[in-house]
């Protein structure tokens, strides 16, 4: 029993663990709307495409990966509930509705591509195009609103806070949507998902200002709370990584523009926490070093995390380099 | 509206008995996959190519819906159960996040590979994502049965009050995770799961080996069908008797640790000795037909049956009835009806593989048409059983959602309304009929199709197999 006594004694290392559990939990939610967001953003370029042959392109190209993107979600809801239990339980269940119409969102998406797949009539892939159109666009929108429900600390599923974000996640899944297909699809789609992608980036700032100004006025710190130097850093750094990618994409080096829209994602993830840190949930008014969970299992938590999260990175290496290069549309199963 | 906690608890019922469908496919699937991926990789043979690709189509979209319908589980403990999640949060948090990490994750991402890499990786990495896979879907399950296991026998924590709820704090993780029940669940619904696929499997490839061979209707790749009959059989005849066997393990361990529940499995009222295992049991005031809670029973049964089954051979020990507990019982007669029809379809599983078994020693096994409709008509059953089993257990813990410590209706998330309740409850009924349905829809097409073949194939498979032994003089309708 020793181990068990030295592990509840303190934290591990004497390392800051409820902060860097406050970051990876945060990372994670980031790595999910990176990765799953260019599978959404693929769904949302999807309904710009007519043609059969494109669309099938479209599905090919996010076909082995979005299902190991969807798992980050899996993995910052579990991480939430393990290190900020009382969050996690505040958090999803004042958001009741929400929560259930992101859940059909993703139930949608997670579908259709398979159903599309099934049978090659022009009605039944017309609907179900539709509804990974629908889902793919629902999705991030709803995951937004919820992000800006719980860093303005709203009780209500649906505000103004929550619509900006919303919209700017969505727009930004298109900015990494576009990217991905250009890489992944090369020549087999048109010059269109290149001006989708430069106009969705210059939408994104745009949705980021409004969001900014929203925030100035509904967050109880007002504009203070923005005025801080890593807000403002991370600001300018969006700014000079949409220009980065609108280069990147004219160019054609499109790896670089999916490391731009990368980058912007985490950027916008990183501004929602810094805004929200010291606080957990401010609508429950939790701060991180009361929600925490007890140390014994916090630090058990983080060797866990420490030993599996290299592992996972592995897994995803695996993956995209056994993908490297375009898909093809034939490469379905 | 609805009460919010009577549609909480529905709605929970609701997702989770229609996610376990998936989950059992895939894990079920994994062992054959990994089999027959092994043997295609060799060359042994060019059907197990198309068992490979076959049984992959039916495995990806099993995992998928599973995927779409198992984020819903984790989110609804804390939408619905966030008192629940607050209280136990601490012991039961970290199962589930490490579940993420440890084997969804290695599931999630082997799988693009296993599914459509086959021309992209080496042999090697290819067997390597078989096998990740299918350890993918058993990790998901030791984690999420560690996390069950510890609701059903909690040990290693420590009881607190703070803010005025009680919470449970993790004292000893090694007493807590490593929970002899732990054991029980886990090797009985993996066995499940391979029985459940097994009967399926068999049950499809015996309507096509009955057409081929009894009704004597030419079919394509009949060898493909006959050789999954053949593997299905053998699965059944290994899986079958053990989870019977372990299943009576389970029953006494439960009587051990779960008196109450195991009181509601046999419709012990009051603590008696001599206990029959009634087959049948029916309250004897008929106006009491519809309460699950009937106390005054008449029964046909096994004398000494459930003593002897609680004891491990006493059939005179004595079982603790339900009316000596403080809490309310289980709804007592869906937990006694669904342990007997579990039990009831295990045996005749048993007696099915014998069955089977014996006609292929005697080479009939392609000409008993009864056989064949026997299988038919069971291969659905394993997954029914897996339901069954699965009421059992969470019914007949009510009204704990952790045994002795909280109860299921204290653990609502103390927000919600009756509204919202109703909205996600309705909202749910329709959108799994038609998961449900699609999933039947699509899996019935894939059965219809049949194996690849042909230029599908990178192997050609013998022309000898296929199809061409029909009887002369009968024409394909098809």
């Amino acid at each position: 029993m020793t181990s068990v006594e030295t592990l509840a004694a303190g934290p591990l290392f004497g390392l800051p663990l409820p902060e860097l559990w406050f970051a990876l939990v945060f990372a994670m939610l980031g790595t999910f709307l990176f990765l799953d967001g260019f599978d959404f953003g693929a769904g949302a370029i999807f309904a710009t495409l007519d043609d059969g042959e494109a669309r099938e392109t479209v599905l090919s190209a996010i076909g082995p990966f979005w299902d190991g993107n969807e798992v980050w979600l899996v993995v910052f809801g579990g991480a939430l509930f393990a290190a900020f239990p009382s969050v996690y339980a505040n958090l999803f269940s004042r958001h009741y509705l929400l929560m259930f119409g992101i859940l059909g969102a993703l139930i949608l998406r997670g579908l259709a591509p398979e159903m599309y797949e099934q049978r090659h009539d022009d009605r039944w892939q017309r609907w179900w195009g539709r509804s990974f159109v629908a889902g793919s666009v629902l999705a991030p929108f709803l995951l937004g609103a919820f992000a800006g429900n719980w860093l303005a600390g709203s009780p209500r599923s649906f505000t103004l806070v929550g619509v900006v974000v919303g919209i700017t996640v969505t727009v930004l899944t298109v900015v990494s949507g576009a990217a991905f297909l250009r890489l992944k699809a090369q020549g087999a789609l048109p010059g269109s998902v290149r001006r989708i992608g430069i106009g969705a980036v210059a939408a994104y700032l745009l949705s980021v200002v409004a969001t900014l100004g929203v925030l100035a006025v509904r967050l109880p710190a007002g504009v203070d709370a923005l005025l801080t130097a890593p807000v403002i850093g991370l600001v300018v750094a969006s700014i000079a990584l949409a220009g980065g990618y609108v280069v990147a994409l004219r160019r054609g080096a499109n790896l670089a523009a999916l490391v731009a829209a990368a980058g912007l994602t985490y950027g916008l993830t990183a501004v929602v926490a810094v805004i929200m840190y010291p606080s957990v949930d401010p609508a429950a008014n939790l701060a991180v070093a009361d929600a925490i969970v007890s140390t014994l299992p916090l630090n058990l938590m983080s060797i866990g995390a420490a030993l599996l999260l290299p592992l996972v990175a592995t897994y995803f290496v695996v993956l995209y380099s056994a993908f490297s290069g375009p898909i093809s549309a034939e490469e379905a199963y | 509206m609805i009460d919010p906690v009577l549609g909480s608890r529905l709605q929970f019922a609701l997702t989770t008995i229609v996610h376990i469908v998936f989950p059992v496919m895939s894990m079920g699937l994994a062992p054959f996959l990994i089999y027959f991926t092994w043997k295609d990789i060799r060359g042994d043979d060019p059907v197990y190519e198309q068992l490979r690709k076959f049984w992959t189509k039916i495995f990806a979209i099993s995992f998928v819906v599973g995927t779409v319908t198992g984020i819903v589980l984790e989110f609804e403990f804390g939408t619905n159960f966030a008192a629940f999640s607050t209280a136990a949060g601490e012991l039961f948090g970290g199962p589930l996040a490490v579940e993420g990490m440890m084997a969804f994750m290695l599931e999630a991402t082997f799988l693009g590979i296993f599914v459509f890499g086959r021309k992209r990786v080496s042999d090697r990495l290819y067997m390597i994502s078989a096998i990740a896979v299918g350890l993918g879907t058993w990790l998901s399950a030791v984690w999420i049965l560690i996390a069950n296991s510890w609701m059903q026998t909690p040990r290693g924590y420590e009881l607190a009050t703070e803010n005025g709820q009680t919470v449970v704090h993790l004292v000893d993780p090694i007493a807590a995770y490593l929970n002899p029940r732990f054991g029980f669940m886990f090797v009985h619904m993996q066995n499940a799961a391979v029985e459940s696929v097994a009967l399926f499997m068999a049950g499809v490839a015996a309507y096509y080996v009955y057409r081929h061979h009894v009704w004597g209707y030419p079919v394509e790749h009949v060898e493909f069908w006959e050789r999954t009959l053949k593997i299905a059989l053998v699965a059944l005849l290994i899986t079958a008797p053990l989870q019977v066997l372990q299943g009576d393990l389970y029953a006494r361990h439960v009587y051990e640790t779960q008196p109450q529940k195991f009181a509601a499995m046999e419709a012990v009222w009051d603590t008696e000795a001599y206990v029959p295992e009634y087959i049948f049991a029916i309250p004897t005031d008929l106006s009491q037909l519809t309460d699950p809670r009937a106390k005054e029973l008449f029964g046909l049964g096994i004398p000494g049956g459930a003593s002897w089954l609680a004891s491990g051979g006493d059939p005179t020990a004595e079982i603790r009835g339900l009316n000596s507990f403080d809490s309310e019982a289980p709804p007592v007669a869906i937990v006694f009806w669904s342990f007997r029809a579990m039990v009831g379809m295990g045996f005749w599983f048993i007696l099915l593989a014998f069955w089977g078994g014996y006609r292929w020693y005697t080479g009939e096994l392609f000409e008993d048409g009864l056989l064949h409709k026997a299988f038919m008509g069971s291969s659905l059953l394993g997954i029914l059983a897996v339901e069954l089993g699965w009421v059992v257990t969470e019914v007949g813990r009510q009204p704990w959602v952790i045994q002795g410590i909280l109860e299921t209706s204290d653990g609502v998330s103390p927000g919600l309304t009756g509204t919202e309740a109703a909205i996600t409850l309705a909202g749910f009924v329709g959108v799994y009929a038609a998961i449900l349905a699609l999933y039947t829809y699509v899996v019935a097409r894939i059965i219809r199709a049949g194996p690849p073949g042909g230029e599908e194939l990178e192997s050609t498979p013998d022309p000898q197999n296929d199809g061409d032994t029909s009887p002369a003089g009968v024409t394909g309708d098809d």
